[in-house]
């Protein structure tokens, strides 16, 4: 614990999603009123007015609401999505990686197929192919992210499968599942954690990204939609891009913060922090 | 007995055109007559697929076709006929005969001369079978084209209809070359990308891409017109560069929708720019809420009538359209003819709308509708936007559909929508832009610009029937004011607002916008002070 509290990357990217899972939770809260809502005159300045601290947009909507619900989509997207895709990919890696052979080759031409376009682009395509909708995007996003988590694992078993411990786990007769679950996995568990938590960041991104190119679900604000929307209007409402822009910025950073602190814990070695 | 046209000019458009006098562009310079030469450079938006006017429809065909080609007539801004290739015409007092005086000294940009012979092969051959409207006017109505020597044309109609006037638009009818087209597949024509008209102004390269170039045609017919050297077109597909070409002074001309509505504002601000809003009443855009009326909610008036008192006309005017807007009353344009602005009005009242989907009886799944909006750029989405959270609020269950423009029309064709954002021109006349919106024989599927909201009504349908037939302009007005009164009572659609497009240029250009279709026009009369 005390080791936790010193690794300042962590703490500090913890503190801050812990800000914006709050903001997220507890949006209808604060703004009970729905973001799509007009609520003030349009084209308010931020700071103006204390009851909408950050203005409002071309249709009196406040930005300070729409921020709080965006959280909601740029989370969601960013936890299921990458929840999807580490399974994908460690389900594809470990079979590559345990059985070998075919299996393998296989397996990892059909990785390569996916690896050799351009994420985002693909991204762009499947989304416009099936409309639209929060399901869609982190489908979409979670397709086209499971490759490199697919090829870690793949390398982490492979190489973990020719240690004694395993080889005592077959020689003791454990069944395949036991070896993979209950002695491989266990042990691929770190690099697995700090990939997940930059890949958080990554589907946030993509997310922000697809509704910026319009490719959004159309009942769900979002920062990259609400910045999208603001675009043409930059130099006229700043406001209205900038906000929405920080809190991806603040969004990202937290998640990387979290992903190094994670790295740094986990593989100390790896940052010269050896203990004893 | 023919009579100079049987045109009238109404009180109201006595009114439009004090109104017109009223905002028409400032100039800033000292009228000293024009000035011959220079360059006017334009943008092609997006670029066009091909300049044969008249087999392509789409807004920038027209727009650099229109200044190589030629139409009969054009018309003012408060809709009157103006001489172009005809320089005059007549009206049989039946309305049955329309008679066409012809430029006797007008060629084509290869130095052959232009004869009655190309509007009739124009008429009767090219454009009846390659132009859907034209085609759909000439099969209904018109009983023979004819020429009459070689600088006469009549047009017989088998009845009466008094819109005819209104189809020798630029657009409508593009007259073209007999002599070239004549025994050729018209849409594989070389001349499509490389045309010869009888314009102002003449073809030169179109280097892809990049430009299409033209040149002052100096055997033009008219001998006091024509006064640029050279029009330029700019392939510029980003609107951000749009902006900026305009301010840096590369472009000189921004026809509506090259740049949106809160750039226009912001560029019309700049002390050497001109805006005006004048040169698009003959399309006069009219936007709408399209309901599906085949099925609930839609099907119930209440409902219909909480559409209208949801939304707020107002504010999508001024706040999502930034004014380049105003309010529609109903199925009529306040700038084609016969509009009638004494209907039921439907004013804001988020309250009103609330009790009428109460009172509707409808709940639960029967509220849940989707939304397709006109993928169209940032105010259309906007719109959009605005509209679900009104009905919304209003107690309806909307969604929006995310859909591009081929998923839009996809749905509106094959009536696979609850509602859609919409927006179709008028061309000037009821009987040309409005009716098909409403009349029962036009619910067809294939088209998003036909009746797709499925209103049937047999009184709507003998009115405009009537109507379009009429030769006595007062039985006109009177037929198409009940049929309006009758569309708004039943609320068929669900009428938003006109759309006011800006044009924009530099104080340098003079006469940009001429007539009703403004920058679509030839720019025959357009100028560049040195």
């Amino acid at each position: 614990m005390k080791t936790l509290l010193k690794n300042t990357p962590l703490v500090i990217g913890l503190g801050l999603l812990a800000l914006i899972v709050v903001i997220a939770v507890f949006a209808h809260v604060f703004y009970p009123v729905s973001p799509w809502q007009s609520s003030a005159i349009p084209l308010l300045e931020p700071f103006a007015d204390d009851t909408l601290p950050l203005g409002s947009d071309m249709l009196g909507r406040d930005v300070a609401a729409g921020i709080a619900y965006g959280a909601r989509v740029s989370l969601t997207v960013g936890v299921v999505s990458t929840i999807i895709s580490i399974t994908l990919g460690v389900a594809i890696g470990a079979l590559a990686g345990f059985y070998g052979g075919m299996l393998d080759n296989l397996l990892m031409r059909f990785t390569e197929l996916f690896q050799t376009v351009p994420q985002f682009a693909m991204a762009v395509v499947f989304v416009a192919i099936f409309s639209p909708s929060l399901t869609t995007i982190v489908l979409a996003i979670s397709l086209v992210s499971w490759p490199p988590v697919a090829r870690l694992v793949r390398g982490e078993v492979m190489s973990l499968k020719t240690r004694e411990f395993v080889k005592a786990g077959i020689v003791l007769g454990e069944s395949e599942g036991a070896l993979i679950f209950r002695h491989i996995l266990p042990n691929a568990v770190s690099p697995i954690v700090v990939m997940a938590s930059l890949m958080v960041a990554t589907a946030i991104l993509t997310e922000s990204a697809l509704s910026f190119l319009g490719l959004g679900d159309r009942n769900m604000i979002s920062w990259g939609y609400m910045i999208g929307a603001s675009r043409t209007m930059l130099r006229d409402a700043w406001w209205l891009s900038v906000f929405p822009g920080l809190a991806i910025v603040v969004t990202v950073v937290a998640v990387n913060l979290i992903g190094e602190g994670f790295e740094k814990a986990l593989n100390p070695q790896a940052h010269g922090e050896r203990k004893a | 007995m023919l009579n100079k046209t049987s045109f009238t000019v109404t009180r109201r458009m006595a009114l439009l055109g004090a109104t017109a006098l009223l905002t028409l562009p400032r100039t800033t310079l000292a009228q000293t007559g024009p000035v011959e030469g220079g360059r006017l450079v334009l943008i092609a938006r997006p670029e066009p697929a091909t300049l044969g006017l008249g087999l392509n429809l789409q807004a920038p065909t027209i727009y650099v076709g229109g200044k190589i080609f030629e139409s009969l007539l054009t018309y003012t801004t408060d809709l009157e006929p103006m001489p172009s290739l005809a320089k005059s015409w007549s009206i049989s007092e039946d309305g049955l005969t329309y008679r066409f005086e012809l430029q006797q000294n007008a060629t084509w940009h290869d130095g052959t001369p232009f004869t009655s012979a190309d509007v009739v092969f124009t008429a009767d051959d090219m454009m009846r079978s390659s132009h859907p409207r034209w085609k759909l006017l000439a099969e209904t109505y018109v009983e023979r084209i004819e020429a009459d020597g070689d600088f006469a044309v009549t047009f017989t109609l088998r009845e009466p209809f008094s819109a005819f006037i209104y189809a020798f638009e630029l657009s409508s009818l593009p007259i073209m070359a007999r002599h070239i087209y004549e025994g050729t597949d018209y849409r594989t024509n070389p001349a499509n990308n490389a045309p010869i008209g009888t314009g102002p102004f003449k073809f030169v390269s179109w280097n892809r891409g990049q430009s299409i170039e033209l040149e002052r045609y100096e055997d033009y017919w008219d001998d006091s017109a024509a006064h640029l050297d050279r029009v330029t077109f700019l392939v510029i597909p980003d609107a951000a560069s749009r902006e900026t070409a305009f301010e840096q002074q590369m472009v000189d001309v921004l026809r509506p929708g090259d740049v949106e509505g809160f750039v226009a504002r912001r560029l019309s601000e700049t002390d050497d720019v001109v805006m005006t809003t004048m040169g698009e009443e003959f399309y006069a855009p009219h936007a709408f809420i399209q309901m599906n009326l085949r099925k609930p909610p839609f099907n119930n008036l209440k409902i219909r009538q909480a559409v209208m008192h949801a939304v707020d006309r107002n504010f999508i005017s001024n706040n999502i359209w930034f004014g380049m807007a105003a309010p529609a009353t109903g199925p009529v344009s306040s700038r084609t003819a016969f509009y009638e602005p004494d209907v039921t009005p439907y004013p804001f009242d988020i309250e009103k709308a609330q009790s009428l989907v109460a009172e509707s009886g409808l709940s639960g799944d029967d509220l849940k509708v989707t939304l397709t909006p006109l993928p169209y750029g940032q105010q259309w989405d906007r719109t959009a936007e605005y509209i679900a959270q009104q009905l919304t609020q209003a107690g309806l269950d909307v969604s929006i559909k995310g859909v591009d423009v081929s998923g839009w029309a996809q749905a509106l064709s094959t009536w696979e929508f609850d509602l859609a954002l919409n927006y179709t021109y008028q061309y000037a006349h009821p009987a040309l832009g409005v009716a098909r919106h409403y009349l029962s024989s036009n619910i067809i599927q294939g088209t998003p610009a036909a009746n797709n909201e499925g209103y049937s009504n047999p009184e709507a349908d003998r009115l405009f029937a009537e109507a379009a037939n009429s030769v006595d302009p007062e039985e006109t007005q009177r037929l198409y004011t009940e049929v309006q009164k009758l569309l708004v009572d039943d609320v068929a659609l669900g009428w938003i607002f006109e759309m006011r497009s800006p044009t924009i240029y530099r104080d340098t250009v003079n006469e940009v916008v001429t007539s009703a279709i403004g920058a679509m026009d030839t720019m025959k009369a357009t100028w560049k002070a040195a």
